[in-house]
């Protein structure tokens, strides 16, 4: 959405560069989940995972350049809503079954 | 009277000037091509939020299950094949990088690179689809599909020698993974039906640096099912993945 400060400077080397980050860590993902972490199995791959949604996020649709604040504000009300929904959904089913 | 009549029409005059030198395509209603854009764009983000939403409430009903299940959603998820599901992992990353480059290209001028680009993220779609098609092609042979014919017997639980994998719940684990990855494909195939639509304008020439808005926005529903796919790979493919 910020056509014209792209313009100036080609964005190539930058999408190339977040293309190959990603591909790695796709990589790197699918060994570590063959190796034993015990819990942090789990941990490593929703880490790995939300770093490259963030990187998508920014880079490849334009946020981190978004000229238009209310993108942001919509991103992160967006995600604030879905941790919501699972961090108190998953709150309740982790303590319920205390007696 | 005549005054105010004249001047308003010298005013639409130039009004109408400004349309024919500059940007034919910005509408009305907007003050600004950089208005028209912003509006257009916040608007397609608005309905990525209710995307997320809509994917959200199965990620959690997924998580609820695997705490509840968690040894037979281990076993269940041994049963697809990772190196398939790495693949098309890698295959939608390419194909996000050819329309980031699209989305360039259509601001840059680049015709012919944004018709290459714009081909190009439909045939990795096609590579996704069909590799989607050869998994979907094994768990129905493997009766892995649930319903009638569904078979998940004497499977063992990773981590727990000599305990087996209970059906009823592998077959929970093959539902979250149908629904999952099928929804998944759906919006894969309306993204290769709403990039038909973009190659054919771009054919046609109808994208300038001043307007390729649709560009724009096609790309960033595209990114967004390639991150709920970077949430999918891990969630159904990878846990419990170590002997």
């Amino acid at each position: 959405m910020s056509a014209p400060d792209h313009s100036k400077k080609s964005p190539l080397k930058m999408y190339f560069g977040v293309w190959f980050t990603l591909l790695v860590f796709t990589f790197i993902t699918y060994k570590a989940a063959f190796i034993e972490l015990g819990r942090f199995n789990a941990a490593v791959a929703l880490g790995i995972a939300t770093f490259k949604a963030t990187l998508v996020t920014l880079f490849f649709m334009h946020v981190y350049h978004a000229s238009e604040k209310l993108t942001k504000l919509v991103v992160i009300a967006a995600i604030f809503f879905l941790m919501l929904l699972l961090g108190l959904t998953m709150s309740d089913y982790a303590t319920r079954l205390w007696t | 009277m005549l005054d105010n009549a004249s001047a308003t029409i010298a005013v639409h005059d130039h009004h109408g000037e400004a349309h024919a030198a500059h940007n034919p395509a910005l509408l009305h209603h907007f003050a600004e091509p950089e208005q028209q854009r912003n509006a257009a764009s916040l608007g397609m983000w608005v309905f990525l939020a209710t995307e997320l939403m809509f994917f959200g409430g199965l990620f959690c009903a997924y998580l609820i299950y695997r705490r509840w299940y968690f040894g037979d959603f281990g076993a269940a998820s041994k049963s697809i094949d990772a190196f398939l599901g790495g693949t098309n992992t890698a295959v939608l990353i390419c194909s996000s990088l050819t329309v980031v480059i699209a989305v360039w290209a259509a601001q840059t001028a680049r015709k012919g690179l944004l018709v290459a680009m714009l081909g190009i993220t439909m045939l990795l779609g096609l590579v996704f689809l069909g590799i989607k098609a050869v998994e979907y092609k094994n768990k129905f042979e493997e009766h892995h599909v649930p319903g009638a014919s569904f078979s998940f017997e004497n499977v063992p639980i990773p981590g727990h020698p000599g305990q087996f994998a209970n059906p009823r719940h592998a077959q929970m684990f093959f539902s979250l993974y149908f629904v999952m990855t099928g929804l998944h494909a759906l919006h894969m195939i309306v993204g290769l039906g709403i990039f038909a639509w973009l190659f054919i304008m771009a054919v046609k020439g109808r994208f300038t640096p001043e307007w390729h808005t649709p560009v724009e926005i096609g790309g960033l529903y595209w990114h967004f099912v390639d991150i709920v796919w970077i949430y999918l790979f891990p969630l159904l493919y990878l846990i419990d993945r170590h002997p």
